[in-house]
């Protein structure tokens, strides 16, 4: 057994309300630069839907992932290593930047210097490929609220998989949201893809990155992943990603999308896995039985051989704790409310999703009956067939099981909680019904409807022994060959290295924003003083009473 | 010896050969990041996927077919039966046929870099200054292969071009081995220098991370954190500023 650490995410559907909140957070932090315009790593799809880009999860298509050659051992679905390097010239299977959308921008000038006339001024949108005029036809959210969607839903790859008359009828049924961000596979097959070895797996965390300086932009890693979740930056040549905001992570904080989101439907926290066991478990034949496997590669923390081992890996000790308070492992393996995104891909994704209940509510409601009485409510589950093979499409290889005893739980929970709400009874024979015991209900019910941001994010912050070389240096524009150093450099204004982005750090950030004296005594530098403390020589002196 | 002739066949090659070493090192320390094949298929693949094969495995053949006429010797051939006529039709039939793919690789490749929007406007002026040199070399090899080995009576580079090459790579040189060969082949060797001088300043150093090591490396690379240090890396000055199309077009307008 070699215990591993990974930082994993869960997210509750059932509250996600579609907002873009942490799409539109995520790409100011991350792709509001030029060449990832078309990139969003966290976006939020409509479904049923198609998805973006377009029609990803068709991997007979894109032959993303993995799947099992004739011995029944795992295979990257594109070919393996000889045959990517022999398409390595023109890579077939590379989504064109169509696929996602051409990006584009307004011309705003247009509205501020057009002389005064009969009409109103437009800004006309502007492709970010051609500079020239285009007319938008598609976007990462085009099909949002299934708008447009009697064009296009049809190609939705989960759709085709079921039968024509359950679309017409699904249509009606019902819609919901997916949010979605890199998976940080235990399995990454974007890894497995890259010829340059720049894509790698962090030891401590489990994050999955791209080294920019040892990218070569040979764009494999693309194609392997069947979540379509590394991107090309056409303007720089080179892949990028979404970080799991690991700047953010490694001093305890949530990731952007997560901190942002207004529906607190996102969790975060550490499970300890077996990494001996990963490719074992990737490699089940039965693809209904993935799920489980990838379940038990997932260590409890509590356990104290598991303890022990990872004592031995070298995982500290307050790492253990986090585990062990870790909402993703109580969402996983104690309530076996949370599912992964295709597990089929047999990457072993790590980004898990709650099934959304509220659908379901929302079809008894409308017709009249109580849509918070379990029995009803498991009635339902029963009878909508349609919706529940979708979602298990999604998220148990379509296998309908998992889904429907998660959705289970949650009806039993709002029903169980209902009573001790309106009536004061605790009826354990709804906790009972679903496996459960009602001390549970009010656990699960506490982390998935009080959501406690502390409950919600079980962080711990990397190990940074070197922390002192994240120090904040005294003045911003002290760093070497920044313009405190004696202006510009040497051959003009614009010469020498570019000034650095974030010159802070979080760490010294957060301790900032978190202390009671400046964080820099006796300087004080206006722009971005946060307000603590009364620095001196800031405020005129108090007159003498 | 004229002085014209030791700066065309010593002092050129030599300075070609020093910009295209230190070049290359110095490029691979201040700009990793810059380091890139510079794909441009996500604009477009219907041309690509015939011209950049054609152009690239034509190229690999004609690396190999002047390693082969260039580094080693005749008699080496000779030894294990390759003979002069041998040679001379696999050179010429199997040259001729590379350079025909080369180019006609490299015509679907410049014409589409032209005509598909997008992909010229996020062409580079190196990579323009690249293309003509790139272009010079290829067309005038051919055009020596053509005229001299295909249509003349064969002229054997293997007599003065090639000893002449390998000697100047042990610090012998020997212009005057060059003063004969006819005006193709001194052109398309000039070219090639002249090339070689702008490689390391191109996206031809892509060239230098074949990634061979894929066929070796476990599929799953595991990196520490603690290589690199928390936070983020300091930024380095990339080769090309990263900006849209639209910004360049207006800083050029102004």
């Amino acid at each position: 057994m070699k215990v591993m650490a990974q930082m994993s995410m869960v997210m509750n559907l059932d509250k996600c309300i579609g907002c873009h909140t942490c799409s539109v957070t995520c790409k100011q932090a991350w792709t509001n630069r030029s060449g990832v315009e078309y990139v969003w790593f966290n976006n939020v799809e409509t479904r049923p839907g198609v998805g973006y880009p377009r029609t990803y999860e068709d991997q007979e298509k894109w032959r993303g992932g993995w799947t099992l050659n004739k011995r029944g051992r795992l295979k990257l679905r594109d070919g393996g290593r000889l045959h990517k390097l022999s398409r390595i010239f023109s890579n077939p299977k590379l989504p064109k930047i169509h696929d996602y959308y051409e990006p584009w921008t307004y011309d705003y000038d247009m509205l501020l210097n057009s002389p005064s006339g009969e009409h109103t001024p437009v800004a006309t949108p502007k492709s970010l490929l051609t500079g020239k005029d285009m007319k938008i036809s598609w976007s990462a959210n085009w099909d949002d609220n299934l708008g447009g969607s009697l064009e296009t839903m049809a190609q939705d790859p989960l759709l085709a998989k079921m039968s024509e008359e359950v679309k017409a009828e699904y249509e009606q049924a019902f819609m919901f949201y997916l949010p979605r961000i890199c998976e940080h596979c235990l399995n990454p097959s974007c890894v497995a893809s890259c010829p340059s070895g720049a894509m790698y797996k962090r030891q401590e965390d489990g994050i999955v990155l791209v080294d920019q300086d040892a990218c070569r932009g040979w764009r494999m890693c693309i194609s392997g992943c069947p979540y379509k979740k590394v991107y090309f930056n056409h303007r720089t040549g080179k892949a990028e990603k979404c970080t799991f905001c690991y700047p953010r992570i490694e001093v305890g904080l949530p990731t952007v999308c997560a901190e942002t989101c207004v529906g607190r439907l996102r969790y975060i926290g550490l499970v300890l896995y077996d990494a001996d066991a990963v490719a074992a478990a990737a490699s089940v034949a039965d693809e209904h039985e993935l799920l489980d496997a990838q379940r038990n590669v997932l260590l409890d923390p509590n356990d104290p051989a598991v303890i022990e081992a990872a004592r031995a890996g070298g995982i500290p000790e307050d790492w253990i704790e986090s585990a062990q308070a870790s909402p993703i492992w109580r969402l996983i393996r104690e309530y076996k409310v949370a599912l992964p995104l295709h597990p089929e891909y047999r990457t072993m994704p790590m980004v898990w999703y709650i099934p959304p209940l509220s659908p379901v509510v929302d079809v008894v409601t409308n017709s009249g009956n109580d849509g918070e009485d379990a029995s009803v409510l498991f009635a339902a589950i029963d009878k909508l067939r349609i919706p529940i093979g979708y979602l298990a499409e999604l998220f148990s290889a379509g296998d309908t099981a998992p889904v429907d005893l998660s959705l289970r739980k949650l009806a039993a929970m709002r029903s169980y909680m209902r009573g001790i709400s309106l009536d004061n009874v605790r009826d354990e024979s709804i906790a009972q019904a679903v496996g459960m015991s009602g001390a549970q209900m009010e656990e699960m019910y506490r982390l998935l409807a009080i959501a406690k941001y502390e409950e919600r994010y079980v962080i711990p912050p990397a190990h940074a022994e070197q922390a002192h070389d994240l120090e904040e240096m005294g003045c911003s524009l002290d760093f070497e060959g920044g313009p405190g150093m004696g202006g510009a450099g040497p051959f003009g204004s614009s010469s020498g290295e570019p000034v650095p982005v974030a010159i802070e750090n979080y760490n010294s950030l957060k301790s900032r924003q978190t202390a009671d004296r400046p964080s820099t005594p006796g300087r004080v530098n206006l722009l971005n003083w946060d307000g603590n403390g009364k620095p001196r020589g800031l405020f005129p002196p108090e007159e003498e009473k | 010896m004229s002085t014209g002739s030791i700066l065309l066949w010593v002092a050129l090659p030599y300075a070609c050969a020093v910009v295209f070493i230190v070049g290359h090192i110095w490029r691979y320390r201040f700009d990793k990041f810059g380091w890139t094949t510079r794909s441009s298929q996500t604009y477009e693949n219907r041309l690509l996927r015939w011209g950049s094969p054609m152009f690239h495995i034509g190229i690999l053949m004609v690396i190999a077919g002047h390693v082969v006429g260039l580094l080693i010797p005749r008699e080496w051939l000779y030894a294990i039966g390759i003979d002069e006529h041998m040679y001379h039709l696999g050179a010429t039939w199997m040259g001729t046929a590379a350079a025909l793919l080369t180019l006609a690789g490299l015509a679907i490749l410049i014409y589409r870099r032209r005509t598909v929007g997008p992909v010229f406007l996020a062409t580079t002026k190196m990579d323009k200054v690249m293309y003509v040199f790139l272009g010079l070399t290829l067309g005038f090899g051919t055009l020596a292969t053509l005229v001299y080995q295909v249509f003349g009576g064969g002229y054997s580079y293997r007599e003065s071009i090639s000893p002449w090459i390998r000697e100047m790579i042990i610090f012998q040189p020997h212009p005057e081995m060059m003063a004969e060969v006819p005006l193709f082949f001194q052109l398309h060797i000039i070219t090639a220098c002249l090339l070689f001088a702008l490689w390391p300043f191109t996206r031809l150093v892509h060239v230098f991370s074949a990634p061979v090591g894929y066929l070796f490396r476990p599929y799953i690379v595991y990196r520490s954190r603690d290589e690199s240090g928390a936070g983020n890396r300091p930024v380095r000055r990339g080769w090309d500023p990263v900006s849209t199309p639209q910004e360049r077009k207006s800083s050029s307008s102004r």
